[in-house]
């Protein structure tokens, strides 16, 4: 009984959500942050995790980090609208609709040209971000601080709270992700990488399939992006920019597709790696995350997942 | 003849490529269960009107009408899904999945099973694999990766794939090219034993004049992109344009 309960999703994201939750009041505030900035990263690394079952990777979610980023500043500064929760959901929400109004015209390409054409995206909406001073140009502005369900948090908990309602919302949107993973549309994902033409004499379209993997994508990179800008305080152009856009598909690499929570531990090893070159060894971030990647490449070509799905192919096998 | 009757009508078919005719003036008009062979050498026009059924290529001229309906401008994802499926010359699998899974892909793109919150694993759907499995007496290799298994195999999985959205005609293009001579007959024994239970129409292009006549009710020559001959197996294979064209036996001349 156990042991099956341990192969349920559901079962699995409760207790991880749960102990995340009761480990956040342990650790160091610094630490929360990490982490917290880290499931933002995961979210966008997640977005990129599903193109890649379909055998595409984007180099441009700075686009959609930077959409989901401003748009919850946006609505903080114009409109006033400070709950956390809501930021986070319409962020989702209104990413994901412009990646389904531009994923028709990225789902024609595939391989570098998908690759390319993302990326193009994210360096138009850069140029133009920098360019427009009424939002601050390239040094962006400061978002106004969250509130949770009408209540304003002391500064003293506005991290962890944060860090809670990230980790619920992630842990829902990873549910959900994994029984879409595991339904029939999320297994011909999988297929429409190894061979397209078939996928489509089986009756179904390589197409529909990703332009709904580019939109669930831009949708969670969206909330990424939201979540970061909230957990700094701050968004700015850089959100968009194609070395932001490097990390997240870093991120996808170490964990690989294979897992869910693997793209987490992925994000956090970022920004732990990240967060320790900054202070001990200053300027040398690019090196030490490019030395990382190297080794990642060599030693866990399939990622961290393919370590997680071993482990639990031999729970299931027991 | 009514369209009720004729389950796959092509007519006034032509296509070219450059110089080359791959098909002259077509006409063809096939029942439903008829289990019909495609001969000719190669080029001779066989798998260019299987690709114009399924809709991979167009034709310059003429029409395929299915069930009565103009198929002709549609893709080959439609023409599936409205109840032509094929299999391939070289089988299109997925490689890195087990030969279950790949049955799973395949059952997942009919309408029926393609519901985001359910899992494709569920009790039903792998019934329903493994009797598909069994009718194709694939069973030991199931939850083997496709990659690793013999060529045989890697046909009657590629087939048992096509078969999964329960079509009303299969296109089987050369089943047994690849496979070893003593192979074949067991192979078609397999497919032909597979495709009975269903009330299925079914055409395959083969070389092999033995299993021609062994697995077909009528045949069809190519030569040249043009039907030289279109009748039961007895009258095409002994027919003298077939003997000198398609089957390359020399007729015994009387001194």
């Amino acid at each position: 009984m156990p042991l099956k309960l341990l192969n349920n999703v559901f079962f699995q994201s409760i207790f991880l959500m749960s102990l995340l939750v009761v480990v956040g009041i342990f650790i160091p505030n610094w630490l929360v942050f990490v982490i917290t900035k880290a499931i933002a990263y995961g979210l966008v690394g997640l977005g990129i995790i599903t193109l890649m079952r379909g055998g595409l990777v984007s180099f441009g979610q700075g686009f959609v980090f930077g959409i989901g980023g401003y748009t919850a500043g946006l609505l903080g500064t114009q409109a006033g609208l400070t709950d956390a929760v809501l930021l986070l959901f319409i962020s989702f929400i209104f990413t994901g609709f412009v990646g389904l109004i531009i994923a028709p015209l990225l789902a024609r390409y595939r391989d570098i040209f998908f690759a390319m054409l993302s990326l193009a995206f994210s360096m138009v909406l850069y140029g133009i971000l920098i360019k427009i001073d009424a939002i601050g140009g390239s040094d962006g502005f400061v978002l106004p601080e969250s509130t949770y369900f009408g209540i304003k948090p002391s500064k003293e908990y506005a991290d962890y709270i944060l860090y809670v309602v990230s980790v619920i919302m992630t842990g829902i949107v990873s549910i959900l992700l994994r029984y879409y993973y595991d339904s029939t549309p999320g297994l011909i994902a999988l297929a429409v990488r190894e061979n397209e033409l078939r996928v489509e004499y089986l009756g179904s379209s390589a197409f529909n399939v990703t332009v709904l993997n580019f939109t669930i994508a831009a949708g969670l990179g969206g909330m990424g992006g939201a979540l970061n800008g909230i957990a700094l305080g701050h968004i700015d152009p850089e959100f968009t920019y194609w070395t932001t856009s490097g990390e997240f598909v870093f991120i996808s690499i170490l964990a690989g597709y294979l897992s869910v929570p693997a793209v987490f531990l992925a994000a956090l090893l970022l920004e732990l790696v990240r967060s320790f070159s900054g202070r001990y060894f200053p300027d040398t971030w690019q090196l030490i995350l490019g030395v990382f990647l190297i080794l990642s490449i060599i030693f866990i070509p399939s990622g961290i997942g393919s370590f997680f799905k071993q482990l639990f192919d031999k729970l299931k096998n027991k | 003849m009514s369209d009720k009757s004729n389950l796959l009508r092509a007519e006034g078919i032509n296509k070219s490529f450059g110089a080359v005719i791959a098909a002259k003036d077509i006409n063809i008009n096939i029942q439903k269960g008829e289990r019909v062979s495609l001969i000719g050498s190669n080029g001779a026009g066989k798998t260019t009107f299987m690709n114009m059924v399924t809709g991979y290529l167009k034709p310059d001229t003429g029409n395929i009408f299915f069930k009565g309906e103009n198929i002709t401008p549609l893709n080959p994802r439609i023409i599936t899904q409205k109840g032509i499926s094929r299999s391939f010359q070289i089988p299109q699998i997925f490689e890195p999945m087990s030969a279950w899974e790949n049955l799973l892909v395949a059952l997942g793109t009919s309408k029926k099973n393609h519901s985001y919150f359910r899992n494709a694993r569920s009790k039903e759907n792998s019934d329903y694999i493994d009797e598909i499995l069994s009718r194709f007496s694939l069973n030991e290799f199931a939850h083997r990766q496709v990659s690793e298994l013999p060529g045989g195999v890697r046909k009657l999985l590629d087939i048992a794939m096509a078969l999964v959205r329960k079509p009303d005609i299969l296109l089987l293009d050369e089943p047994t090219s690849g496979v070893g001579a003593e192979e074949k007959y067991p192979l078609m024994d397999t497919i032909a034993k597979a495709l009975s239970v269903e009330n299925l129409t079914v055409i395959f292009v083969e070389h092999d004049m033995d299993i021609v006549q062994n697995y077909s009710e009528r045949v069809i020559a190519f030569y040249q992109g043009e039907i030289i001959a279109d009748g039961n197996c007895d009258n095409v294979l002994n027919d003298k344009n077939v003997q000198e064209f398609v089957t390359g036996k020399t007729q015994v001349k009387a001194k």
